[in-house]
């Protein structure tokens, strides 16, 4: 498990290191020009938020209903990396749109739709920071709730407005566009399997100490 | 004792309580009527209010004041220990939840039966013209709204901080509520008036309302068991 860990770190931190050659490589939009290339950051960084937030609210499920203590571990790590990543996106996100839009921020479904997400999940860090002991619980029912919000949030958002480019976008890229694109995604996505599994392994030691704390002082 | 029979009792305790003090129903409702008219100077240009200012200060209205009740009723819970007393009875968790849901639902009710005519007048609104659908938004929307503060404001009971912590966790997760209700709300009023959007809204509430009361009916157990 640590030797898997180990080699992912590294091809990940490679494929990061590489991404940016693959970037400048990559042919030219041809009506946005040179700020189009911040679209190779930009959408796998949701990607990595999206897939967080699923990953928090199976782990809320469990640790509602099981008694496993990583669950929890994993819930809040995993909630702590929407935010990270979700805060990636939307400040590459308005970067491009000031140049592709002329404006910062336009109340558009998908914009929204993340906004209210990254909101969701910045409450249940909320919580669990403030909310005192026993707060681990209350904070699974908010991941709870707040994944089982997603297409709720997604399809009133998307009724109520729409301007972003649809989804259908990345399987019409140019051909040249394709290969750095998927390359960063899974970069990105490696990034964060990397982020949890550290993130985990920091709150169980922090549970060790704790045992170790109770046991000596008993 | 059966389902029903629980809910009727612990709704029943809730009524008594309030008719005997009044002290949610005039504060929510006084909260809510100053919420109107602080949102008309925002909304109100020349006299005139600008389009679907009514339907945003009406949903407005409603989500701000339905946080001050929630809060309020469970804050009479914790104030004397009695929300522990409720949990220790032999009664299901589940009827508790319903019994407080529809607790706080007659209570918003009554202050919407005063709000939603108010707003009407004071802002030339034809909330009336289609009385049957815009009934199913109000009572759907309240509904969806309440069903999630019901939960989050039963376990923040235990928690520190927890006046700040309800608005701060129930405003993003009731988000689809608002949107569908101002929408719904708004496609009623607006010079051609839009019946199929605001029916497409209406479903949408009810399929939120399903969704959120099945979640919380089955999340209520383990987040209120220490």
């Amino acid at each position: 498990m640590k030797k898997l860990f180990l080699v992912l770190l590294l091809a990940d931190a490679a494929m990061l290191a590489y991404a940016p050659v693959l970037i400048v490589n990559a042919p030219y939009e041809a009506t946005m020009g040179l700020v189009q290339k911040i679209f190779y950051f930009h959408v796998p960084s949701w990607m990595a938020m999206f897939t967080s937030a699923f990953v928090c609210g199976v782990a809320s499920f469990f640790v509602l209903f099981t008694t496993r203590k990583t669950a929890d571990r994993v819930g809040a790590a995993a909630a702590e990396l929407v935010v990270v990543f979700g805060l990636i996106g939307l400040i590459t996100g308005p970067l491009w749109a000031r140049k592709a839009w002329g404006v910062w921020w336009q109340w558009d479904a998908k914009l929204t739709s993340a906004l209210i997400l990254w909101l969701i999940f910045v409450a249940y860090l909320l919580l669990r920071r403030y909310g005192g002991a026993g707060s681990e619980k209350l904070a699974a029912a908010v991941g709870l709730f707040g994944t089982a919000n997603v297409p709720f949030v997604y399809w009133s958002v998307n009724v109520w407005r729409t301007m972003h480019p649809t989804t259908a976008v990345v399987p019409s890229l140019q051909p040249g566009m394709r290969g750095p694109f998927w390359f960063c995604a899974l970069a990105f996505l490696g990034l964060y399997v990397v982020m949890l599994t550290l993130r985990v392994r920091l709150e169980n030691r922090r549970a060790e100490l704790e045992t170790l704390y109770l046991a000596v002082e008993d | 004792m059966t389902f029903l029979q629980t809910v009727w009792l612990v709704t029943r305790k809730d009524i008594l309580i309030e008719a005997r003090s009044r002290e949610i129903f005039f504060t929510t409702l006084f909260f809510a009527v100053s919420c109107v008219l602080v949102f008309a100077f925002g909304f109100v240009r020349e006299g005139k209010p600008v389009e679907d200012a009514a339907a945003g200060i009406l949903w407005i209205a409603i989500a701000f004041s339905g946080t001050l009740a929630l809060g309020r009723a469970f804050e009479r819970e914790r104030q004397s220990e009695t929300l522990r007393a409720l949990l220790i009875a032999p009664i299901s968790r589940p009827a508790l939840y319903v019994g407080k849901l529809v607790g706080v639902l007659m209570l918003l009710a009554v202050v919407e039966l005063i709000v939603v005519p108010l707003v009407a007048v004071m802002f030339q609104a034809a909330l009336f013209e289609h009385a049957l659908l815009m009934l199913g938004l109000l009572v759907t929307g309240t509904i969806g709204f309440c069903a999630v503060g019901t939960l989050f404001a039963a376990m923040l009971v235990r928690a520190r901080s927890r006046d700040v912590l309800l608005p701060v966790l129930l405003y993003p997760i009731t988000i689809p509520v608002i949107i569908a209700g101002v929408r719904g709300t708004a496609a009623l009023l607006q010079a051609d008036v839009d019946l199929p959007m605001a029916r497409a809204w209406l479903s949408m509430l009810v399929f939120f309302d399903v969704m959120f009361i099945t979640l919380a009916l089955w999340t209520f157990e383990p987040v209120m068991t220490e």
